[in-house]
């Protein structure tokens, strides 16, 4: 029972924040292509974005990894 | 069998003080980050070459970043951010070092015999992650109350209107979630990443654990530098000017 639960915390957990990672990066893309010359710019602004999403796909891991090992 | 262990192990108790191996290895990092300091800084040529080139070529390129997000103020919160960056990096990387889980004292555990690593990745402990996370709000009360006095306190309590209150109580609410966001964001993508090496050197010791070192390496650079970067963002918020 603990088993299926690590796995489906991070399952379910991983999904929207690899979703929102997709749409930011496809924004910043966008973005891009229409003003190569902010190029930097947008990729430390999008870079930063990531970090807030994946923070919350790291927050899924984190639980999962106690249930996992905290007996 | 493969024993990972979340919390630190501890290796010895200084008087009752118990010291864990990211303990040490903190304590280790931080004496090589004052003694490359100090000897980096004591004969300054005014044309760069070698070590002292690779320096500056770091530190401008770090505060040319600085200054597009800060402007005016990029002056005073450099070298907070700055070390931030470095401590967090080197403590990232020390992760990788070789020799960092498979030196150290076999104890008996619970009737098990288990072997104690000397020494643990520095931020693959919440310990370490909850502490520089404690320091850069901290620093982000400090600086907002040192540039704005006591109006400081408007951007939580602004009794002009509800929505503002509320808004205010949402900011306070933000900045206790900036703690656990901080420390878990860097602690999880380190330690996942030593469970990940551990889970691949256990599997197929051979070849295939370099890319995942190499991405490691890569981790390590990107947390440090979100932790940097992001603590430099809402310091930026913190100080700024009300009346845009």
């Amino acid at each position: 029972m603990e088993l299926l639960a690590v796995g489906l915390t991070m399952a379910i957990g991983g999904m929207v924040p690899a979703l929102a990672i997709g749409l930011l990066t496809a924004k910043a893309m966008e973005a891009i292509g229409r003003n190569p010359e902010a190029a930097t710019k947008i990729q430390t602004n999008m870079i930063l974005g990531i970090a807030f999403a994946e923070a919350i796909a790291i927050y899924a891991l984190v639980v999962a990894l106690i249930i996992k090992f905290v007996p | 069998m493969l024993h990972i262990s979340l919390p630190a192990e501890i290796i010895f108790h200084l008087d009752s003080f118990p010291v864990t191996n990211s303990l040490l290895v903190t304590v280790l990092l931080t004496f090589l980050l004052l003694l490359v300091s100090f000897l980096s800084t004591r004969k300054v040529a005014r044309v760069p070459s070698g070590w002292q080139n690779f320096l500056e070529m770091v530190i401008e390129a770090f505060w040319n970043l600085t200054e597009s997000v800060a402007g005016k103020k990029a002056q005073r919160f450099f070298p907070l951010v700055f070390t931030f960056f470095l401590f967090i990096i080197l403590g990232n990387w020390s992760g990788l070092i070789p020799g960092f889980a498979s030196l150290g004292f076999w104890e008996m555990k619970e009737g098990r015999h288990v072997l104690v690593p000397l020494f643990r990745g520095a931020t693959a402990d919440l310990n370490t992650t909850l502490a520089l996370a404690l320091v850069s709000v901290v620093a982000i009360q400090y600086y907002g109350f040192r540039q704005l006095k006591l109006p400081y306190l408007k951007r939580f309590f602004d009794f002009k209107n509800p929505i503002k209150l509320f808004v205010g109580i949402l900011e306070l609410l933000s900045d206790f979630a900036k703690v656990i966001s901080f420390s878990f964001r860097l602690f999880g993508n380190i330690f996942a990443g030593e469970v990940l090496l551990l889970v691949t050197a256990f599997l197929t010791p051979l070849v295939v654990p370099v890319p995942f070192l190499l991405l490691e390496i890569f981790v390590g650079f990107i947390q440090a530098f979100i932790f940097a970067m992001l603590t430099l963002v809402f310091l930026n918020v913190a100080t700024a000017e009300e009346g845009h």
